[in-house]
Order: structure tokens, then sequence, then C-alpha cells
């Protein structure tokens, strides 16, 4: 049970703040998450924190790759129109 | 609690609005008590005369945002606080108070540090507050202030009422939540996303909670507002009365910055920019005659030196990496140099005061307000050439005497324009002189031949006379002769309006 971060990320550290088992740190190209440490917040709150926070769409995996802020879901625009 | 008046009779006179600043000839800052006038006279964002003599800068520390606003793309700074589609090199805390130290040691005029971004400060409060606890105790002779978009600002009032914190930003662009569910799409509050009306509501309620609790320490609180036409243009009217009557000491008013080249929401749905004239309008009447904001010029959050004038290059982390700085020495000469500073600073002040003086009380015929553009490097000097000007600042001359009202950036000044032109075929020249066609002067230090003609024919009249004299004094100058010369009479059919407008 572990989320990714992948190369969209901003480095923005918000999700790095908001962690409650301290499982991300700024990795060389973007943050990262240790797949060891995250519990996908399970045990303590309804939403994963990083994921409830992160300005950025489709920076953060599930667990079977698929973003868990998709396209259009925080910014209000598809990227069909943004291109 | 409400910010005491000392001048009662004051605050008669205006008719009981004294905090609206719609008294007629009063100034807008006479609401305010002494302690806090002398702050902001020699605050280089506050006063326009001061923000020639002193400096501000900003370092980036700040990265992290709980809201996300329409008009903003996180890939880039917050286009709230600064230039948009730049991103800021962020600073630790230990670095950012090298940098401070290394400018304020190489630049005596620095006066201000501001945390703005590039996300929101007091999102950060770790990194925020050690910045502003170690620079309180190395370098406390630098003012230091902060900006927030108010969702977490209850919680962190109490702190900063412990620092040695000048004066707090809020950006409070609606008191109005559906109309802040059209700017802000979620908010982050109590461990969850939370979107819509409802997100607007619990900010809008953090960040008049926080203006209050503010208040209350006797923390100096500016309102910053984001003008977006068609959502919240007319509503900040009452935005604008709402603070003001809880204590913010200042309401500014800046335009949407939406282009769809920075992929914000604005930029990309195509929400139209205000017109410098609408933006104007919006500010006269939120602002009353408190006219000091309006230099401001949305700088870049790790912005160094002069208000516009971006020195950063010079202090990347490298070179401050090999800058010894040793601070206390700084301190005696930083001190030195800001005193001769004030010293110029008031020596014009009484110069123009005894001019208004001295000036018989003629009986003319009524007149007009004349807006003229000025090109300047700064020192409050006309001391520009047309052509090299990247922003002109406008005045406006009437017989209540000389106000500033703003300023016009333009793309590229028109000697680096060539005969280059835009996506609609406009010349840089003329896209300049649109940009000030609703000013009948223009004052600079030269102007060539081809601008010449174009501004004349455009009804500005360039005029290179008045080089290398103070501003405020030339556009005096100049009105004068037009009333001389019966340029600047009210047409007859305006005198019943504008009297008006003059008195509303
Ligand atoms: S899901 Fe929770 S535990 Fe896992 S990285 Fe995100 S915040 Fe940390
Ligand atoms: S919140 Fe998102 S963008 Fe910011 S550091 Fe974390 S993953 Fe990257």
């Amino acid at each position: 049970m572990a989320f990714e971060i992948v190369a969209a990320c901003v480095s923005c550290t918000a999700c790095e703040m908001v962690c409650p088992n301290q499982a991300i740190s700024a990795g060389e190209l973007h943050f990262e998450i240790d797949p060891g440490l995250c519990t996908e917040c399970a045990e303590s709150y309804p939403d994963p924190q990083c994921a409830s926070i992160c300005p950025i769409e489709g920076a953060i995996l599930d667990e079977l790759g698929d973003p868990l802020n998709p396209p259009g879901s925080l910014i209000g625009i598809l990227p069909q129109v943004a291109a | 609690m409400k910010l005491p008046v000392l001048n009662d009779e004051k605050t008669e006179s205006a008719g009981g609005c004294s905090s609206s600043g719609c008294g007629s000839s009063a100034s807008a800052m006479d609401h305010l008590p002494d302690t806090i006038r002398d702050k902001v006279a020699n605050h280089p964002c506050f006063s326009e005369q001061a923000h020639h003599y002193f400096a501000r800068m900003h370092v980036a520390v700040a990265p992290a945002c709980n809201i996300q606003c329409n008009y903003c793309n996180r890939k880039y700074d917050c286009s709230n606080e600064s230039r948009p589609g730049v991103v800021s090199e962020v600073l630790s805390p230990a670095q950012a108070v090298k940098k401070v130290k290394a400018v304020a040691a190489a630049i005596p005029q620095m006066s201000v540090l501001g945390i703005a971004g590039p996300g929101d400060p007091l999102a950060n409060p770790q990194r925020t507050f050690e910045t502003f606890r170690r620079l309180s105790e190395e370098a406390p002779d630098i003012k230091l202030c902060v900006s927030t978009n108010g969702l977490n600002l209850p919680a962190c009032a109490e702190e900063i009422s412990k620092h040695n914190i000048d004066h707090v930003t809020i950006t409070i662009n609606c008191v109005d939540p559906e109309i802040g569910a059209r700017i802000y799409p979620w908010i982050f509050w109590e461990n969850r996303r939370i979107r819509g009306v409802e997100a607007a509501r619990i900010l809008i309620e953090q960040q008049q909670k926080g203006l209050e609790m503010l208040i209350e320490r006797g923390v100096l609180v500016k309102v910053n507002s984001v003008m977006i036409p068609g959502i919240n243009d007319e509503h900040l009217k009452e935005v604008s009365r709402i603070v003001k009557e809880k204590g913010a000491f200042l309401h500014n008013v800046m335009p949407i910055i939406a282009e769809a080249e920075h992929g914000t929401y604005f930029g990309l749905t195509g929400q139209r920019e205000p017109t410098a004239a609408e933006l104007e309008a919006l500010q006269d009447a939120c602002a009353g005659d408190m006219n000091m904001m309006r230099h401001c010029r949305q700088c870049r959050a790790d912005a160094v030196g002069l208000l516009g004038e971006d020195r950063g290059e010079e202090f990347t982390l490298d070179k401050i990496d090999a800058m010894e700085v040793d601070y206390e020495a700084a301190m005696v000469q930083r001190a030195e140099v800001q005193q001769q500073l004030l010293a110029q600073l008031n020596s014009q002040r009484n110069k123009l005061q005894n001019q208004v003086q001295e000036q018989p009380i003629r009986i003319l015929p009524p007149s007009r307000p004349v807006k003229m553009a000025v090109a300047t490097k700064g020192g409050g000097i006309i001391n520009q050439h047309f052509g090299h000007a990247t922003e002109f600042l406008v005045y406006e001359a009437s017989q209540k005497g000389v106000r500033f009202i703003g300023h016009r950036q333009v793309d590229k000044p028109y000697c680096e324009g060539g005969s280059s032109c835009g996506d609609d075929g406009e010349t840089v020249l003329q896209s300049i002189v649109r940009q000030l066609e609703d000013c009948e002067v223009l004052l600079c230090s030269k102007v060539g031949y081809e601008p010449w003609s174009a501004l004349e024919e455009a009804g500005i009249q360039p005029d290179g006379e008045h080089a290398m004299e103070p501003i405020e004094e030339a556009v005096q100058a100049v009105y004068q002769q037009m009333l001389a010369r019966g340029l600047a009479e009210k047409p007859a059919d305006q005198q019943q309006s504008l009297s008006q407008l003059q008195t509303a």
C-alpha cells in the first residue's frame, strides 16, 4: 500500500508538510514517497493527505498507477482546452 | 478594536465617514494615529515619494500553498503577489537570512524585507517564522512584512504579533461565498480538500477573523484585492468598506493578470483584464483620495532593489556565499545613509508645501483635472528618455493639487521596438500611445521626432522642457501654464456632472 509521486510534481513541499508518516522528502528531480512509510493515510484520515493538498493534477498516483487528482479535477479545465 | 482617532475635529467635519476616506479634502490618512502615519510616510511600498528613496526586497522561502486561486498556476510563482510566468529560487531560512544581510549591506536604502511566496507564507509557518525570528535578532534595523491569503491567519496571528512585523498584507477578493466560488476552486482545510461555495465560505471566515485578530493585537494590516471584471469588480467596493471599518489602514486594488500562456484558469477561459481607466475608477471608489499604493508594481517575489528595478542577478546564491558581511558595520553605515535620505525626502516635502502656500489665491474659471504621463528612472525627477521608458507614471493635476494615480507598463521601450508589429499589427509606438491615451501631456528628458508627432497626433503634448526637475513641481507648472492659456477649462456641458463627481 503506497502512493507514488511522478515528474509532474513542482516540488512545492506542501505534501511533505502534511504527511502524517514523514514518508515524503525531496528527491533529486521531484518529491518522493518512501513506500515503506506510506500507509495511504488509512489509519489517520479519511482522505490521503498528500493528494488532498497537492495542486498539480497527475503528480501523485495510487498503487495502480492512476492519478489521484485526474486531469481537470483541480483547475477545472481539461487539458485539450489547455493545449 | 478600532484604531483610535486622534483628531476628533476632523472626524466630525468628515461627516462620520472618515475611515472610508470620503471626506473631500481631508487626507485619507487623517484617521490613522501618528505612529502609523510615520510608519507609512517612509515606507517604499506605501509612499510614492519614499519609494524613490528607499528600497525593499522579498525572499522566496515559502513554496507551499493551501488554496487554489483561478488566477494562479502553481507551476509558477503566485501571480497575485509576483510576476506570473516566473519561478523564484526557493531559499532555506538560513540562505534567506544570508541574502538579506548581503543585500542590506550593499544597498543601504534597503529598508523593508517581505515574505510573499512563491506559495502562501503562512502555509509554511516554520520556514516563514524562522526567517523572521533570525532577522529580528541579527538585522533589527530592517522592517519585516508578510502577505497571506488569510486561510491560516487566525492560527498565526498571535505569533505574528510577537515578531517585529511592520505590517501584514491579506489578499481578500470577496466577502460573498458565491463570488468566492468563482475565484477559488478549492482549499485545504482540516485535513480535507474542500471545494465550491463551502471552501469560499471557510476562506472568507478565516480572512475576516484573522484581520480582526491582527487589529486587536495592534498589527498594521493592508488588504490587497485582485480586480476581476465581471466577477468581483463591483463587489470590491463592499469589501473595501468592510475591511476599512475593521481597521485595515490601506486597501489596494490590483488588476488581474490573465494571459493564456500562463496556463491559469482565468487565462485559459479568456477572462478579461481591466482597462487602466476601469482600474483607476475602482481604485478611486475604494481608496477615496488615499493614493499611496498606486505605484505598486506587483513586483517579483524575490526582486531586489528599488521598486521596479530588479537587481536580483547581483545576489544569486553562489555570489552571496562568496560575500563576507560584517553586519554590525553595515548597520552603522545604513543608519547614516538612511538619515540622509530622510532629510532629502523631508526637504522635498517642505519645498512642495511652501510652494503651495506661496501661490496667491486667484479666482479662475472652473478648471478640469488633467492627466500627465512622466518618464523617470527614479529619484522623483523627470530624467528618462521617452524611448527608454518601460513604464510611465501618471499624475493628475487639478486645482486641488497634484496627485499620483498609477503607472502604465509598456511591453517594450520604444527604442527597442523598431517597427516590429504585434499580433494585431500594432507597432510598439502605437501600443505605447494607446496606453497613454487618456493623458494630455508627456513629460520626459528627451523625445525623438517620430514619437513626438505620433504623440501630438493622439492629443498628447510631448514636453522635454522640464528635464531634471522634480516631478510634482513640473506637473504643477505645466498645469498652471495650461490654465493660463485657457487649455484646462472645464467644458461647459460637463461642469455640472464633473462637480457632482468631485463632491460625491
Ligand atoms: S498517502 Fe498519506 S502516508 Fe502516504 S505519502 Fe501521502 S500523506 Fe504520506
Ligand atoms: S504537493 Fe504535489 S507538487 Fe507539491 S511537492 Fe508534493 S507532489 Fe509535488
